[in-house]
Order: C-alpha cells, then sequence, then structure tokens
C-alpha cells in the first residue's frame, strides 16, 4: 500500500525537519507503551483484515474503494506500520501517518457499527495523532487552534474583553426585536449556564442573539458567564493534547459549577460533547462530567414537551436531517431530534442510511480545523455525502452541529447542491410564536 | 478590611428592604446583592427606554446609564458596578463614576482597605488599575488578572511579542510573560497560567508551559528546574513563602514544593490546595483512585469519597478543613473527613468560625435555601439567602435572605441551630 497523495503543509513540514531516528522511536514507544493501555494493542492484534469496515468510510466509497482510504488500510499505515517496524519508521512516513490521521478520518465512529469485533478505528486514530502530537507533527491550522485554547482558553482567540462585549451587543440586538430581552451574566445560582463554542462570538453571533430570544420567551433562568472556561470546544482534544484538554474541561466545568448552576446548556455543538462527557472530563479524573450538560437538541425538545415553546407554524417545505457523530452515535439523540424535527416541520425526509449508520460530514474529528491546504481531501473525500444528500430530493437540511455545518456548507458548494442548511435553533427562531 | 465587630450582633430579626415593592418602580430589577453587613440590598435596575441605574435600599444612584454590569458589594459596603455610557466604560461606586473612561473594564475586585481593582482594555491595550489609575504599560493581550493581598499589588499574564495569524513558529518560540504591576518579567514563555502573590507581595509565582509538552512553575520569572508532564496553580506558604503546586509525573499527580515532591504522585489528581494560615498545614482537593475525589491533609486523604469534590475550605488554626461532594446531582458538605447526613440541590463553600469550632453553609433544599450549621438546619428556609457570615466571636450567625419579597438581616445563636 503506497502512499502517493502528499499535500504540502506548514505545519507538517516544519514537525518533520526536527525529528530524529532517536526521538521517533523513544516517542512512539513512549506512547504505545507508556500511555495506551491494553485496549490499542487488543484492537491491533485482533483485527482479521476482513474488511467489513471499509465501507463505513466516506472517505473509502468516494475514492472508487481505494483500500487505502479503508480503517482498517488507514491503521496499517500508520499504527500497523508503527508496530511492524518496532517503531523504527522514518521521518517521511511520520508525514504520511500525520496526514492519515489528521485529514482523512474524521473519529466519526460509524465503522466501529461495521466491524464484527468493535474495534474503534477512532480510537486508534485519535493515538496515532497522540503519538504526532508529542513528535510536534500537527497541520498548522488546528495547531493554531490549539495554541488559541492554551493562550485564551478559547479556540478563536478572542480577548478576555471581547466575550462578555459580543454578549451584550447581542443583547442590544435583540432588544429592538424582543424589548425585555436579557442575557444574564455570572447569575449565580441560575438553572442554566449556556456554554457555546468560540466560533458563535467569532462569526455566528445570530445563534446567541436566538438563542438568548428563545430562552427568554420560554422564560429559561440561564446565565453566560463574563470569564474564560465559557468555550466548551476542544480542539486540543483532536490534536493529541490531552494535557491542555484537561486544562480547557477544568475551566469549563469550573467556571459552571463556580456559579452554582444546576446544568450547562451546551449550543448546537457536536465534538464539545465527546470532549465533556468522554474524553476531557476523564483525563481530569471525572468519571463522568461533573455537572450534567445537555445538548441543545435535548434541551429544545425539553421545552417543546413543557409547551414553553410554541409554534407560529411549521417548516412547510420537505427537509432532511443530518445525524452528526458526536450525539447521535456518541449521545444516542437520534430519538430527540426526529421527535424535534417532527414537531417543526411538516415533511421530514429521512436520508439514506440515517441514524447512527448516517454519512459523517468530513468536517469533524478536527479536520476542518486542518484548513486551506486539506478542503480538497474533505471535498473529494465525501462524494458519497454529497450524493446522499442530492438524492433526498430536497433543498434544506437540518444539521445541529457546527462542524457539520461547515462540512455541510463547503460539501454544497463544491458539489453545486443548492441546498440550505439550518440549525434547529434557526428553525424555532423562525417559526416560534412570537409577541406582537 | 472592615471590622465586624461594629456591626449590629444583636440577636433577631430585622428587616432592612421590601424588596417586592421595587418591581412597580421599575421595569425589571435585576439580581439582588446583599452588603456584607447585611444592612443593605442592591441590584441593577431598568428604568425605562433601556435606563439602568442601581437601586440600593430603595434609593437609586442618580446617574442613569445605557448599561450596568458586574454589579457587587465592597466589603465595606459600597455599592459598584461597571457601568457604560456613549459606548465607553467606567465604574460607578455608590452612583459617582470614576472620571475616566475605558475601552472596557470588567472583573472587579476588592483590596482589604477599600482599593477597586480592575482589568482594563483601551485602545485595544490590555493591562490593569487600581482605584483608576492604570499601569504605565499596556499590553497586545492580558488575561490571568490577579491581585495581592495588600490590595495594590496585581499581576496578570501578558503579550509581550506580536504574532501573525496561524504563526506557529513564533507562537511556540514563547509570545507570554507575566507583568507585575504593569512591569514585565525578563523570560517569555509559550504559556502562563494562574499568576499568585505571596503574603508579602514580594514575590510572584505561576504556571508555566516551556514546550508543548514540558510543564514547570516560575518564580519571578525564573523558573523551576524540574519539568512535569503537567502543574496546577501554585501557592506560597504564607509563613515560610516556600511554593507548591501540583505536578503530574508518570500518568499521576502528586504534590512539589520548591521542585521536590512533598507528595508522592500516586493521585489520578490533585488541585485547589491550600494552605493552613500558619503555614504548618497543607490541604487539597484529590482523586486517590480515577473518578473518586476526597479532601487529602499533608498528602493524606481522607477516607470518604465522592465522584466530585469542590469549594475547599480550611479552618482559621488549620486544623479543619471542609468541602463539598457531589454525586450526580446531589451536593453533601464533607468535614473533617466525614460526610453531614443533610443531601441538597445545592450547596455553598463551607464557612469556618473564627474560632474555628464551627462551619456553616448556604445551600438549597426543594428550590429554597437556608444555612445549615454543623449539619443543622436553621428553622426556616427562605426565597433567597446569601453565604452566612459569624460573629467575631463566633456565637451567632449573620443570616441575609429575601424571604416574602423583604430583604432581611438575621443575627442568629448557634444554639437556635
Amino acid at each position: 500500500m503506497t502512499f502517493d497523495r502528499k499535500i504540502e503543509d506548514a505545519g507538517l513540514e516544519r514537525g518533520v525537519s526536527r525529528l530524529t531516528p532517536e526521538r521517533i522511536e523513544n516517542t512512539l514507544k513512549q506512547v504505545i507503551e507508556g500511555e495506551a493501555g491494553a485496549k490499542l494493542k487488543l484492537y491491533a492484534e485482533t483485527c482479521m483484515r476482513c474488511g467489513m469496515c471499509s465501507e463505513a468510510c466516506h472517505y473509502y466509497m468516494s475514492h472508487e474503494g481505494d483500500p487505502s482510504y479503508s480503517p482498517a488500510g488507514k491503521v496499517h499505515q500508520t499504527l500497523g506500520k508503527i508496530l511492524r517496524k518496532n517503531y523504527k519508521v522514518t521521518a517521511e512516513e511520520i508525514y504520511e501517518m500525520a496526514q492519515i490521521a489528521y485529514t482523512e478520518c474524521n473519529l466519526c465512529r460509524r465503522c466501529v457499527h461495521f466491524c464484527p469485533l468493535g474495534i474503534d478505528t477512532g480510537y486508534i486514530m485519535s493515538m496515532v495523532r497522540r503519538m504526532c502530537h508529542k513528535l510536534g507533527v500537527t497541520p498548522q491550522y488546528i495547531q493554531d487552534t490549539a495554541h488559541s485554547h492554551s493562550a485564551t482558553m478559547n479556540q478563536m482567540w478572542l480577548k478576555d474583553d471581547e466575550w462578555p462585549d459580543t454578549l451584550q451587543w447581542q443583547e442590544d440586538e435583540a432588544r429592538d426585536e424582543m424589548p425585555n430581552l436579557r442575557i444574564p451574566l455570572d447569575k449565580e445560582g441560575a438553572d442554566i449556564y449556556y456554554s457555546v463554542i468560540a466560533p458563535e462570538p467569532k462569526f455566528r453571533t445570530q445563534l446567541i442573539y436566538q438563542a438568548a430570544y428563545i430562552f427568554n420567551e420560554a422564560g429559561v433562568d440561564f446565565t453566560m458567564p463574563t470569564e474564560p472556561g465559557w468555550d466548551n470546544s476542544d480542539m486540543c482534544m483532536f490534536t493529541g493534547d490531552f494535557e491542555m484538554m484537561g486544562r480547557l474541561k477544568k475551566r469549563h466545568f469550573e467556571s459552571a459549577l463556580d456559579l452554582k448552576v444546576k446544568r450547562i446548556v451546551m449550543g448546537e455543538c457536536g465534538h464539545a460533547f465527546r470532549s465533556i462527557y468522554d474524553q476531557g472530563n476523564r483525563w481530569d479524573a471525572w468519571e463522568m462530567y461533573p455537572i450534567e450538560v445537555v445538548h441543545s437538541v435535548e434541551f429544545f425538545w425539553e421545552l417543546f414537551e413543557a409547551g414553553k415553546i410554541k409554534l407560529r407554524e411549521k417548516f412547510k417545505e420537505p427537509i432532511t436531517i443530518h445525524d452528526p457523530c458526536n450525539i447521535i452515535r456518541g449521545r444516542g439523540l437520534m430519538e430527540q431530534s426526529r421527535k424535534l424535527a417532527h414537531a417543526l416541520c411538516e415533511n421530514v425526509v429521512e436520508m439514506t442510511p440515517n441514524l447512527e449508520h448516517n454519512y459523517c460530514c468530513a468536517a469533524g474529528g478536527g479536520v476542518i480545523n486542518c484548513g486551506p491546504p486539506f478542503k480538497n481531501v474533505r471535498m473529494k473525500g465525501n462524494k458519497i455525502k454529497a450524493e446522499q444528500l442530492k438524492a433526498t430530493g430536497v433543498n434544506t437540511i437540518l444539521a445541529p452541529c457546527h462542524n457539520c455545518h461547515g462540512g455541510l456548507e463547503d460539501l454544497n458548494h463544491y458539489y453545486e447542491l443548492g441546498m440550505d442548511i439550518k440549525f434547529f435553533g434557526d428553525l424555532i427562531y423562525e417559526l416560534m410564536e412570537k409577541p406582537e | 478590611m472592615p471590622d465586624a465587630s461594629t456591626w449590629d450582633w444583636n440577636p433577631g430579626r430585622r428587616e432592612i428592604q421590601d424588596t417586592g415593592s421595587w418591581s412597580d418602580k421599575f421595569e425589571w430589577v435585576e439580581e439582588f446583592h446583599a452588603s456584607p453587613d447585611g444592612e443593605k440590598v442592591g441590584a441593577v435596575v431598568h428604568k425605562s427606554d433601556l435606563e439602568f441605574t442601581a437601586c440600593v435600599n430603595g434609593e437609586t444612584w442618580e446617574e442613569d446609564y445605557d448599561r450596568i454590569f458586574y454589579p457587587k458589594f465592597a466589603p465595606d459596603g459600597r455599592f459598584t458596578g461597571v457601568a457604560q455610557q456613549m459606548g465607553e466604560w467606567t465604574l460607578s461606586v455608590d452612583g459617582k463614576h470614576w472620571p475616566e473612561n475605558y475601552g472596557y473594564i470588567w472583573k472587579t475586585t476588592f483590596g482589604p482597605e477599600g482599593s477597586i481593582i480592575c482589568a482594563v482594555q483601551n485602545d485595544m491595550e490590555y493591562g490593569m488599575g487600581v482605584d483608576g489609575v492604570l499601569w504605565e504599560n499596556f499590553f497586545e493581550n492580558a488575561n490571568n488578572f490577579t491581585a495581592g493581598n495588600d490590595g495594590k499589588s496585581t499581576a496578570a499574564v501578558v503579550q509581550v511579542k506580536p504574532m501573525g495569524q496561524a504563526d506557529i513558529e513564533t507562537f511556540q518560540k514563547g509570545i507570554y510573560s507575566v507583568a507585575v504591576n504593569g512591569t514585565v518579567w525578563d523570560d517569555v514563555f509559550m504559556n502562563c497560567y494562574t499568576p499568585v502573590f505571596d503574603a508579602k507581595c514580594e514575590k510572584v509565582a505561576c504556571q508555566v508551559r516551556k514546550t508543548l509538552y514540558d510543564y514547570t512553575i516560575a518564580v519571578d520569572g525564573k523558573i523551576w528546574q524540574r519539568e512535569y508532564q503537567c502543574v496546577w496553580a501554585p501557592c506560597f506558604n504564607p509563613a515560610t513563602g516556600a511554593l507548591v503546586a501540583p505536578v503530574r509525573l508518570g500518568g499521576k499527580w502528586g504534590m512539589a514544593q520548591d521542585e521536590e515532591l512533598i507528595w508522592n504522585n500516586t493521585f489520578a489528581n490533585c488541585w485547589h490546595q491550600q494552605f493552613s494560615a500558619d503555614g504548618s498545614k497543607l490541604y487539597a482537593i484529590v482523586a486517590p483512585t480515577f473518578g473518586s475525589f476526597t479532601v487529602a491533609a499533608d498528602g493524606k486523604p481522607w477516607s470518604i469519597t465522592a465522584p466530585v469534590v469542590i469549594d475547599l475550605a480550611v479552618s482559621p488554626d488549620g486544623n479543619r478543613a471542609a468541602a463539598l461532594g457531589k454525586d450526580d446531582k446531589a451536593y453533601t458538605v464533607m468535614c473533617d473527613g466525614k460526610v453531614w447526613s443533610g443531601v441538597y440541590e445545592m450547596a455553598w463553600k463551607p464557612v469556618f468560625s473564627p474560632d474555628s469550632s464551627k462551619v456553616a453553609a448556604k445551600v438549597e433544599k426543594n428550590g429554597r435555601y437556608t444555612v445549615v450549621l454543623d449539619g443543622k438546619p436553621y428553622g426556616q428556609d427562605f426565597d433567597q439567602c446569601w453565604e452566612p457570615v459569624f460573629s467575631p466571636d463566633s456565637s451567632k450567625v449573620l443570616i441575609r435572605a429575601i424571604d416574602d419579597g423583604k430583604f432581611i438581616r438575621i443575627v442568629a445563636e448557634v444554639s437556635e441551630f
């Protein structure tokens, strides 16, 4: 299996230029023997190369069955090679492994459902990324995002004042429509701590506006913090910088615990959920999140069930629903997302396949954060998703995840699908009863 | 620091203000805040047409603002808020705002003698100010703001070198340092976190990330010679000036003092350490095993554990400690290695009496709030209450609460619990 698709990236080039054979061998050995548990070895030893995982992967499906894109093929070219060569791999091979692990696997875990032994290739790729991080071989743009996390505790380089200032700006904007609207800051003892990811204050401020409007109309007792910790996102989890992942989650959870809130409600993000309930919390030795975290899909449905959101009308055009990996395979929100979609829309058209077998957006797992050099990897590597979307015959997609939005928007333009993509919050805000 | 002995400690209940009537006077009333002595209640209020002011004991400030946030009572009872007028920000103290305007100010804290400390952004540069007097040098960015216990000394992590977009090379060479009273350390680092002053405000220490993988501690800009997989916030021994910090080695956490381990690295986590006032004892929140937290005194964990432990408090004499345990949605109070019987929907950081003999905490049960002392609840619960304050002689507890629309202060004998 030869690797013939090297893409130039300043971060990867810089990283491998500093490697020595000794550093490579020592680092790989330290991670595999010192950090990784029995799970990694078990996976490596039990894979039968049956190929059942291949059709689970959108990259494989989009590349005419090229086995180098199959999950087992990607393991063969990364962890498998490391073990076969007894840690003695070259710097160039590390480059290839980094490119595969960071940009050709979204850690979406669809393949787990196809493996007769339940091997989690996403976990294996995470550990390959961990090794690459320890070697300093990470794509430039996602590494810059990790730097932002480390310096500001958010992924968009927002400075400490820019966050509350943005909330106050959105509060002002929303008061033109709802004069009594509030975004209560640092309200100790509120029921809900609303947390978002940094792209919301940076690029998608309308989502903060809409959430504030919905919460105010529904009478939700909520607060948002003024201090760092508000960003629940975590690209360090995806670069393999687990120490920084633990620091981010400590700050996030302690921000909520200090405000004595009952629950965290997180915006429509997928990967952050993985960080708060699985990886980040556990690095900090919390077995589960230290304070309950509810995804917006669950919370919106809760508000609907309680009769706190009333609709003026339903969305009439046919609409399809995309199942984000982290909240569907990770959290099991397929039922709530369907109830919510049907409550909002007259004609929900299911994709094929769907639910836990839905195809990935190809943006998640930090792949979109690897930036422009790898955009075509995502586009060509997800032709199958474009075909799946086109086959629905509808013009609108519901996608309750930021990364999915980014990925689907790019596919939409690249394959000229002409589709519109919405969050649940967009629809609720658009369709709900509003005071005169 | 205000002298609590001058407060009214006569036992009994006194109504301070009919807060319920405020809603008739204003379009809306934001969250209530109680002064430390319980003699005042204040809130940001919306008068009309997006004009805001503050109301304290029914009296509004003369000045109106476009917005007020970060409302806080100073320890001496002054009510403060960060206020916006015409797009500029200042601090209003009892209705009189500072003469200067700023691009943004926030994170108000108070010194023991009444000084007011803020983080400041002016012309997109960042620094700090004390009573409106700003650092001479401002920086491209600053965060992790802190103040010493003299109320004058301030420090923050600052960006001292410019960095272009996605310039990972420059970032990893180091662009951050710590500014103390506006004067920056000589050395730069990849990251710095949580600067902290010693008791005399003569030294500052912080967490440092030297490389992507190596963490250590810096004191006055000089780093420890030993590196760790990770570190958490350091703190100084108030008596000896020694510096301790949780450190991670071999995937486990221990406690280091001046570079060397004083608690072995056996914990799944270890953080939020606190010295006793005399510096003779060191407490911390630790996880002896994954998913199971408790308090350790001088490295020895209590036998009781909970999935989450927060809000560690050490008694003034240093012989006792208390914290909150949390299991799913249920909070308990852990004290001296035992768990109080009460289970609460929420609990606040325990408070020790000055003589260290008693512990009290604000708690929530069935949506109502009260104070629990040594495990026993006060005989009444409230719509809202604040954290308890002990009298200087430790015989009484001040309960500040809102009950049926009335802000009240109750001085209860400890025997009433």
